[in-house]
């Protein structure tokens, strides 16, 4: 059931850019063929770059949306990311093994969910503080023993996936990628499926929507939330890794950047699915990857303002989806069994 | 329908939890198909006793038996394994999921890789709909549907996990008069094709219409067990009480003085800011109680937190003892000589982790003698709550007893003793006595009825047809933020009252 409230104001006008999304969508569609069919080469570069800066994004979504469907906030996906991305480069430094470097950093994210649902599930603290102790413990770890002058053995070179490598546009873009990107593209469709479609996932949407009525038929509460947030960490640990082991190749301090916390923007942008997740991750990456683009290009706007244009699209696009969506309903809230 | 097959039995089951002893000794027997009443009043034993066939709570002594077979109930999980269904007070069910989703949840029927398979789950559905006469759309979402309806896929929920035993908490606190029909209607039906049901409740008349035998339970222990046939309303309220109680509130003609509370084309926003109050205009007498009868819901909560300062109303007037309020602040109206007993004790009545002590001066605690400049006169304020305490029966182990730990009708208790014992001249009462046993209800009704006969106005808003038409000199109904009707008490009927809260209009009962 759609509940409409008419408002006001600016939440009108934001009632109706609500229904312009795919208006949206399609404009952008015909604006990247227009400048496609103008010079083909900026516009590939443009959007691989959108798919690149999506990626983590996307990932840390997907790990916030397991871990607030099964009623437990993540805010230390920026922790996780960043401690993932240390230990995978250390794990690349030492080792030289790219496999092990990745696993390494799902690893390390997993630990770190388990660590999280262990202080919020099980030390019933207050979820926020959880996940900001993670954040500050990641920064505090990876600044205090990183040394400069590490060198790494490579990172991981894009596989070109046969003929479709060689399509028009989306041949580059889509099919032509390193292996944590593919990852990330099979992950969000996964995601979606067990979320939606099997029992695991009714079982863990339940939890975060009303405890009490999976405890009373049997559902092991505890044992959902600490599930979901592992997982979710370990996929946080992935996005991570793609930073030090795909994206860059070496580790800086810092390097996340805030890109947990757009994550979770992202998430709640998307409304607590993956496929919505993705859609806005894509929609931050495009802005991103415009605005270097621009900058390059020489425009006459001052490059700060450029600048400005993923986070106020943000802005705008949270401002304007945030009345309607609804998050779990007991996200952040403990569960204390009779 | 073969009755005598027993399908449970529980034998000298004991429980004690610190400093009470909730069940003693209490012996049970359920027979297929019966219905058999548990009644008792709060804190009688019922809910420990049922969370013990449930296996949330384990006996200290004593057996259970089910279809002749000693069993030991770990979690609820071995209690649906039983055939044990619980449909709790307090519905269970996930808002945003579907009927067939909430049903299945738990015991899903799915195939390759734990694939949900909705269809064969709503067809499930469909078939005990079907088989029990439990009218219900598998694919509705539950918050888009009325509570009656919600406690039918409680009962779906049970009957799916093949529950030959029901087990009812409260089912009726939260329905209409007429869904409550509905329900006996089902229990019936269920009772019939061979369920068991276990019916907890403490309202009498239930029990009398729709009960095969009836058990009551006081003080943790069964004291008796008769059926409809051999009993009254009285006898069963003696029994569970323990002394004769006065169901019929023994009140005398009302002797109304000057209007006291005016209320002038009230208009109310809800929190969604819909229109929940429409163009609402009553007024209220000294020394008179008049009832606002309506299903929860109608825009009551919205009126008397509007009336009481708590919410802020868009269009109308207020008068209250002859002075028109601009702007009703909570403080002014206390100051004034009206008191509000607040729908909802917990969350505005009172302060649940302050003691007994604290919770008693909430309105008052600022001026003297509790009062002296900034300090609090702690000797006073004390005694004061200690002669309250006394005065009004509050049944706690000490005034220093947190007021989160009194059961729910000493906790209401407190309230009435706190608001009354100001000697006010308006009291705006919403739910006086919701989910109280009969004890504590006889109680505050009587104080009520004797503040009326000091000359007080009283508007007393209450779903529980009985307490509005017991109580009342004059009946409003509420329907849709609207006062559909005024009634004189003595002409009210339950049934015309029922129909007038189901919005059907005062003019076609009139026809009929």
């Amino acid at each position: 059931m759609e509940k409409t409230i008419s408002r006001p104001g600016l939440s009108a006008l934001l009632e109706k850019l609500r229904g312009s999304r795919a208006l949206l969508v399609i404009a952008i569609a015909v604006g990247v063929l227009i400048s496609f069919l103008t010079n083909g080469d900026i516009t590939t570069a443009v959007l691989s770059s959108a798919l690149r800066q999506s990626t983590p994004l996307v990932l840390g979504a997907l790990c916030g949306l397991l871990g607030e469907r099964s009623g437990v906030i993540n805010i230390g996906i920026e922790g996780q990311m960043l401690m993932a991305a240390f230990m995978g480069f250390l794990a690349n430094v030492y080792t030289g093994n790219l496999i092990i470097a990745v696993t390494v950093g799902v690893l390390t994210g997993a630990l770190l969910g388990a660590l999280l649902a262990f202080m919020s599930v099980t030390l019933k603290m207050d979820q926020i503080i959880g996940g900001t102790v993670i954040n500050i413990l990641a920064l505090g770890l990876t600044s205090f023993f990183y040394q400069q002058g590490l060198t790494t053995h490579g990172k991981l070179q894009p596989i070109e996936l046969g003929p479709l490598a060689d399509l028009p546009v989306i041949g580059r873009v889509l099919f032509s990628n390193p292996p944590i990107t593919y990852a990330s593209l099979i992950l969000i469709f996964v995601v979606h499926y067990v979320l939606f479609y099997t029992r695991w996932g009714l079982r863990t949407r339940a939890v975060g929507e009303h405890p009490g009525a999976a405890d009373t038929v049997g559902i092991n509460v505890k044992m959902v939330r600490y599930i979901n947030v592992i997982i979710g960490g370990g996929i946080a640990g992935l996005a991570g890794a793609y930073l030090t082991l795909e994206a860059v190749g070496s580790f800086e301090r810092a390097m996340t950047n805030g890109r947990g916390f757009v994550a979770l923007a992202v998430m709640i942008f998307g409304k607590w699915t993956p496929l919505g997740a993705w859609g806005a991750a894509l929609l931050f990456g495009f802005a991103s990857a415009l605005q270097t683009q621009l900058q390059f290009g020489g425009s006459s706007i001052p490059h700060q303002f450029i600048g400005m244009l993923p986070y106020f699209l943000t802005i705008v696009v949270l401002a304007g989806v945030g009345g309607r969506s609804r998050p779990p309903a007991a996200v952040g809230k403990l569960y204390q069994p009779e | 329908m073969d009755i005598s097959i027993v399908v449970l039995q529980a034998n000298g089951i004991t429980k004690r939890f610190p400093g009470v002893l909730a069940n003693d000794h209490v012996d049970l027997i359920l027979h297929r198909g019966e219905i058999l009443a548990l009644l008792g009043e709060n804190g009688a034993g019922k809910s420990t006793l049922m969370n013990m066939l449930y296996g949330l709570y384990h006996p200290d002594q004593g057996e259970i038996w089910i279809k002749s077979e000693l069993v030991r109930l770990r979690s609820p999980h071995d209690a649906i394994a039983r055939g044990i269904g619980m449909v709790h007070q307090h519905f269970q069910l996930v808002p945003v999921m579907t009927v067939a989703e909430n049903v299945m949840l738990g015991a899903e029927i799915s195939g390759f890789g734990g694939r949900l398979n909705h269809r064969a789950a709503e067809q499930r559905v469909r078939n005990l709909s079907q088989q029990f006469g439990l009218e219900v759309d598998p694919t509705a979402v539950i918050e888009d549907l009325p509570v009656g309806m919600q406690q039918r896929v409680e009962i779906i929920k049970a009957l799916y996990r093949n529950a030959e035993i029901l087990i009812l908490d409260e089912p009726t606190a939260v329905l209409t008069p007429q869904e409550s029909d509905e329900l006996f209607r089902i229990m019936r039906e269920l009772a019939q094709q061979g369920v068991s049901i276990i019916f907890i409740t403490h309202k009498l008349r239930e029990v009398l219409e729709v009960a095969d035998r009836i058990s009551v339970l006081r003080r943790g222990a069964v004291v008796g067990t008769t059926t409809p046939a051999e009993s009254t309303r009285e006898a069963l309220a003696r029994m569970m009480v323990g002394r004769d109680v006065i169901l019929q509130i023994d009140k005398g003609k009302a002797r109304p003085q000057e209007v006291v509370l005016r209320v002038e084309n009230l208009a109310v926003e809800d929190d969604r800011r819909q229109l929940a109050v429409k163009n609402v205009s009553f007024e209220v007498n000294g020394g008179q109680i008049v009832g606002i009868a309506g299903v929860q819901g109608n825009g009551q909560s919205e009126l008397a937190e509007a009336l009481t300062g708590l919410r802020r109303y868009t269009a109308g007037h207020v008068t209250l003892l002859g002075e028109t309020m601009n702007a009703i602040s909570p403080r002014r109206m206390v100051n004034m000589g009206a008191v509000h007993i607040p729908e909802d004790r917990h969350k505005h009545g009172l302060v649940l982790g302050y003691p007994v002590v604290d919770n008693m001066i909430l309105t008052d605690y600022y001026r003297a003698p509790f009062s002296r400049g900034f300090l609090l006169d702690r000797a006073s304020i004390q005694a004061y709550a200690e002669r309250l305490v006394r005065q009004y029966d509050v049944r706690t182990p000490s005034i220093f007893v947190l007021a989160s730990q009194l059961s729910g009708g000493n906790q209401q208790k407190l309230i009435v003793a706190r608001e009354l014992a100001r000697k006010p001249k308006v009291i705006i009462a919403n739910q006086p006595t919701r989910g109280l046993d009969v004890g504590s209800i006889e109680f505050i009704h009587r104080q009520i009825v004797a503040a009326r006969d000091g000359g007080t106005g009283i508007l007393l808003i209450s779903a529980e047809l009985d307490e509005i038409i017991s109580l009342s000199d004059t009946i409003l109904v509420m329907y849709r933020g609207q006062l559909v009707a005024s009634v004189p008490a003595a002409e009210a009927t339950r049934e015309g009252l029922g129909l007038l809260m189901a919005g059907v209009h005062a003019d076609a009962i009139e026809r009929a």
